[in-house]
């Protein structure tokens, strides 16, 4: 009836899976009821779940990343303190639970974490610059979200029901077939992967078709801000790489539900060919991460130096060379395993050519500001955290690319800390620092500054401070997923670490003050102009928060910096563009299709992974009776009539004249 | 039911011509941007061209899933444990016959899109009712042989090269009547809801998806079935 379901799946026996998940229970039945006593269900039924607004279901990628961020964040500190006093003996962490922690905590920071941080930025930035008012498939784009929130899920209730993948966060073959890891951890992780991987192809074909089909009247390709065109890059390399991910991991699906024979050691299967696989997919994924981290800083290094982007098109040209070559260099993770020389010399030399892409763009961000007027705001001290810090990241990859220094460094600490160096100083830095420049955009009020740039010191601090000692550690040997620690040595520097881990909860702290002096203090804080930062592209000329659609009249772009010119025109004429004659506009309507079918495909994975057919059988019918019915609605999308689009853009005009008006007397533009 | 005759009317010939949506991409149009096409200064595209092009990044992405297969397969080829090779268990004669099924089945899911471009009822249901039951001859072929195959002993776990026959060929089965599935629901919706716009972009999108498969087959026949049979 309930396959291989049965209560000693609960962790009755260990206390800290079971505490935790009673904590993480209690906490969310309390959120629940706090929603049924306060009344709120309508209202987040009606403007978050089921709103199809490009710009919610971004603000929720970003909530559900940053939820995860934290999940994985807990991980790390136990992994942290767990080599720190596991030397010469056992700590406080068993070989199997350690093993479930350092793999959950990379597939949650990466595929849960991460990739919902920068897919939310993607969503909730590319059409407000593209001076649209949705994406191509605003439903879809709903159901992408809740498809990875699934996934999400799924993860999560292998904390309290059953255990996780023990097998790292890329299930290598064959330790990852049932003859090795016979238990639901790995089918956890093969339906929590397959359902949000699904939900990210769909971003990327709706991020592509957005940015290649929806450009406002005027915006060509080489008027796209740097964001946009990352965007696309890094949409494109979804579509191109995530339906390896697919396949692979079916493959190993079917090894492992019905016998098949793709990576086992047995009956001809090839294990050699999960690694190339999973790479060819694993390393354009890290590019998936960065790219549009690349687009953050681009545009924050200019505006907060008052320039234009230095070289503009050698940035796209970059962009665009990082994106074809990171999909020629997967091999560069198995060096070891046996390719010859030749092959590794080519992946080697291919490896470090994509130094020079990335190369071109830190020069670029470093000559953007040389003769800019530098104002050092939150956004700008990450971004000035994160040159320095991807420079020595990027530094030590290429070392990495290097095949014999790798023989020596492959899978040590020194590897863990080269992709912490990238990861966090180039991805999390950017969300953070993308946070910190549009959450205006989307609440209508600024972060506090003081609390902001507290967080970043101690974040920056923190991470040199964690990972420092790591790199020196996989100098001196020491190898990585290490559950307990025999070498004296090393007890230095891993105690040295969980300093910096201190050191970092202290800037995580920082993080939430920051959010809830900002809440409490909003009216001080309130952005009237809508445009905080005398910003240079199209999301700043809409009102803060921005309208749900966005644009009163579509912009029509004249050149580079579409916004810029715009606000320079007004200055230099003292007056706003007359007004257009407003029309009304197409809006799509919201769907709770998404949720749908996130449901039942919970339900459905949640069923697989236990083996309880009919249910599943169930979920699959459900889900298929869903698309037929929502498939049969008529009506999609409903009219905004011009009385609020004018209501709206008076609001908005009356700001700038305002802003005019201080201009003139001599105050000079916001900073 | 339209009152065009079929096959394709003049009429719906020019009013394919004077579509502007088309007008972009066809040869003998005007050259100069036209709005909303999405290119360059013209604004946003239409929805149909917008779901157009967007399906067609889905199947791009399929394809590359099919790759994947198509790659294991290789690699696998070989490594026969001693059970039975390709040589052994390709069936020329009768994949010929699902070959033909599917081509034409191609063939008359076109004539169903031209009817459905002369907004004609009847004959885009009689054409893709052809096209399902064409697409049900093969995957019943097709499963046929597995059973037959299967009977021998010869089943996915017997080897990797078995594992990477069952999962390509299989992979592309399943293509097929999840096709199936979305075509009986197309007809669904044509016959009740008639013509409306999404009803014909989504009929764009299936016909799309149907030749992808159908491109997507001609390489596995030549791949698995071709070469194995000369192997
Ligand atoms: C300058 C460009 C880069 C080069 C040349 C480079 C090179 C390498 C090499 C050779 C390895 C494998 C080392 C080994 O396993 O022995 C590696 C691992 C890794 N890199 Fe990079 N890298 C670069 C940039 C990045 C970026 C930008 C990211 C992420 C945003 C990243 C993320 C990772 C990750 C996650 C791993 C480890 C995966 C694992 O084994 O679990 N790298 N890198
Ligand atoms: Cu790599």
């Amino acid at each position: 009836m309930f396959g291989k379901l049965d209560w000693s799946a609960i962790p009755f026996n260990q206390p800290i899976p079971l505490i935790t998940s009673v904590i993480l229970i209690l906490g969310i039945l309390g959120v629940l009821g706090l929603i049924t006593v306060k009344k709120w269900w309508g209202y987040l039924w009606r403007e978050w779940i089921t709103s199809v607004d490009h710009k919610r279901i971004g603000v929720m990628y970003m909530l559900l990343g940053v939820v995860m961020l934290i999940r994985g964040f807990a991980d790390a500190i136990m992994m942290r303190t767990q080599q720190a006093v596991a030397i010469h003996s056992a700590g406080y962490l068993e070989p199997e639970h350690y093993n479930q922690i350092f793999s959950a905590h990379g597939t949650i920071m990466i595929l849960f974490g991460a990739m919902p941080l920068v897919i939310g930025l993607m969503n909730f930035v590319a059409p407000l610059q593209l001076g649209v008012r949705d994406v191509a498939f605003p439903t879809f784009n709903s159901v992408g979200f809740w498809l990875t929130a699934s996934g999400a899920l799924l993860v999560n209730i292998s904390l309290f029901v059953g255990e996780f993948s023990r097998v790292g966060w890329l299930p290598y073959a064959p330790l990852s077939e049932t003859t090795y890891s016979p238990g639901v951890g790995v089918d956890y992780y093969l339906w929590a992967v397959q359902i949000s991987g699904v939900g990210t192809l769909i971003t990327g074909i709706n991020m592509v078709t957005t940015v290649l089909k929806m450009r406002c009247p005027g915006m060509t390709y080489l008027r796209m801000p740097v964001f946009c065109w990352t965007t696309l890059a890094s949409s494109l390399l979804i579509v191109a790489v995530f339906p390896i991910l697919t396949a692979t991991l079916a493959m190993l699906t079917l090894d492992r539900y019905f016998g098949f024979h793709f990576f086992t050691n047995d009956a001809g299967g090839s294990p050699m060919m999960f690694m190339n696989l999973i790479w060819a997919w694993g390393h354009p994924e890290v590019y998936i991460l960065v790219l549009p981290a690349f687009g953050v800083f681009s545009e924050i290094f200019s505006t907060f130096s008052g320039k234009p982007l230095f070289g503009y098109r050698s940035m796209v040209a970059a962009t665009l060379f990082i994106c074809v070559v990171s999909m020629m260099v997967w091999l560069h993770h198995f060096f070891t395993m046996g390719a010859g020389a030749a092959v590794n010399t080519f992946f080697g030399i291919s490896s470090s050519v994509i130094a020079v892409g990335t190369g071109v763009k830190i020069y670029n961000w470093i000559f953007t500001m040389y003769g800019g007027r530098v104002r050092f705001e939150t956004p700008m001290l990450w971004s000035m955290g994160f040159i320095f810090t991807f420079i020595i990241g990027g530094l030590t990859g290429v070392l990495l690319a290097v095949p014999p220094a790798d023989f020596l460094t492959h899978n040590s600490m020194f590897l863990v800390a080269h992709f912490h160096n990238v990861i966090v100083g180039g991805v999390v830095f950017a969300v953070f620092a993308a946070v910190e420049y549009w959450f205006p955009k989307a609440f209508g009020f600024r972060l506090h500054a003081g609390w902001g740039k507290a967080a970043f010191w101690f974040a920056f601090i923190g991470f040199w401070v964690t990972f420092t000692p790591l790199y020196i550690l996989g100098l001196q040997g020491m190898t990585r997923r290490l559950q307990h620690i025999d070498v004296e040595a090393w007890r230095p520097m891993l105690q040295l670490s969980v300093v910096g881990v201190a050191i970092l909860i202290v800037g995580v702290i920082c993080q939430v003050i920051q959010l809830v002096v900002s809440i409490l203090q909003r009216d001080k804080l309130r952005d009237e102009t809508g445009d905080p930062w005398d910003g240079r592209s199209l999301e700043w000329a809409t009102p803060s928060p921005a309208p749900f659609f966005n644009f009163a009249v579509m912009p029509n772009v004249e050149g580079e910096e579409a916004y810029w010119g715009i606000k320079q025109r007004a200055i230099d004429t003292q007056q706003l563009a007359p007004e257009p004659d407003y029309r009304p506009v197409e809006m799509p309507l919201n769907s709770p299709v998404g949720i749908y079918t996130a449901f039942f495909s919970t339900v459905t994975g949640f069923a697989l992974i236990w083996h309880i057919w009919w249910l599943a059988g169930l979920g699959l019918f459900a889900a298929f009776i869903g698309f037929v019915v929502f498939a049969w609605r008529d009506v999609h999308e409903f009219e905004v009539p011009v009385e609020e689009l004018i209501r709206v853009e008076r609001g908005r005009r009356a700001a700038r004249d305002a802003f005019l008006e201080r201009i003139r007397q001599g105050e000079g533009a916001p900073s | 039911m339209s009152d065009l005759p079929f096959p394709i009317a003049r009429e719906a010939v020019l009013r394919r011509r004077a579509d502007p949506d088309l007008a972009g991409h066809d040869p003998h149009g005007p050259k100069e941007a036209v709005p909303g096409t999405g290119h360059g200064d013209s604004g946003p595209a239409s929805k149909r061209i917008i779901v157009g092009y967007g399906f067609w990044i889905f199947l791009l992405s399929d394809i590359i899933v099919f790759s994947c297969f198509f790659a294991a397969y290789a690699v696998l080829q070989g490594s026969t444990a001693g059970g039975p090779t390709i040589k052994d268990i390709v069936d020329l004669p009768r994949t010929a016959i699902e070959t033909g099924a599917l081509l034409l089945s191609s063939f008359t899911c076109g004539l169903s899109y031209a009817a459905t471009n002369a907004r004609n009822k009847l004959w885009t249901q009689v054409f893709l009712g052809i096209t399902a039951i064409l697409g049900l001859i093969f995957v019943g072929l097709e499963l046929q042989e597995f059973i037959e195959l299967a009977g021998r002993g010869a089943t996915p776990q017997r080897s990797a090269f078995l594992t990477g026959f069952y999962a390509l060929v299989g992979c592309h089965g399943l293509h097929v009547s999840v096709g199936g599935l979305w075509l009986a629901t197309m007809m669904a919706q044509v016959q009740l809801k008639g013509f409306r716009h999404e009803i014909i972009h989504r009929l764009i999108c299936f016909n799309l998806f149907w030749h992808a498969l159908d491109i997507v087959w001609v390489g596995v026949f030549s791949v698995v079935y071709l070469m194995g049979a000369a192997a």
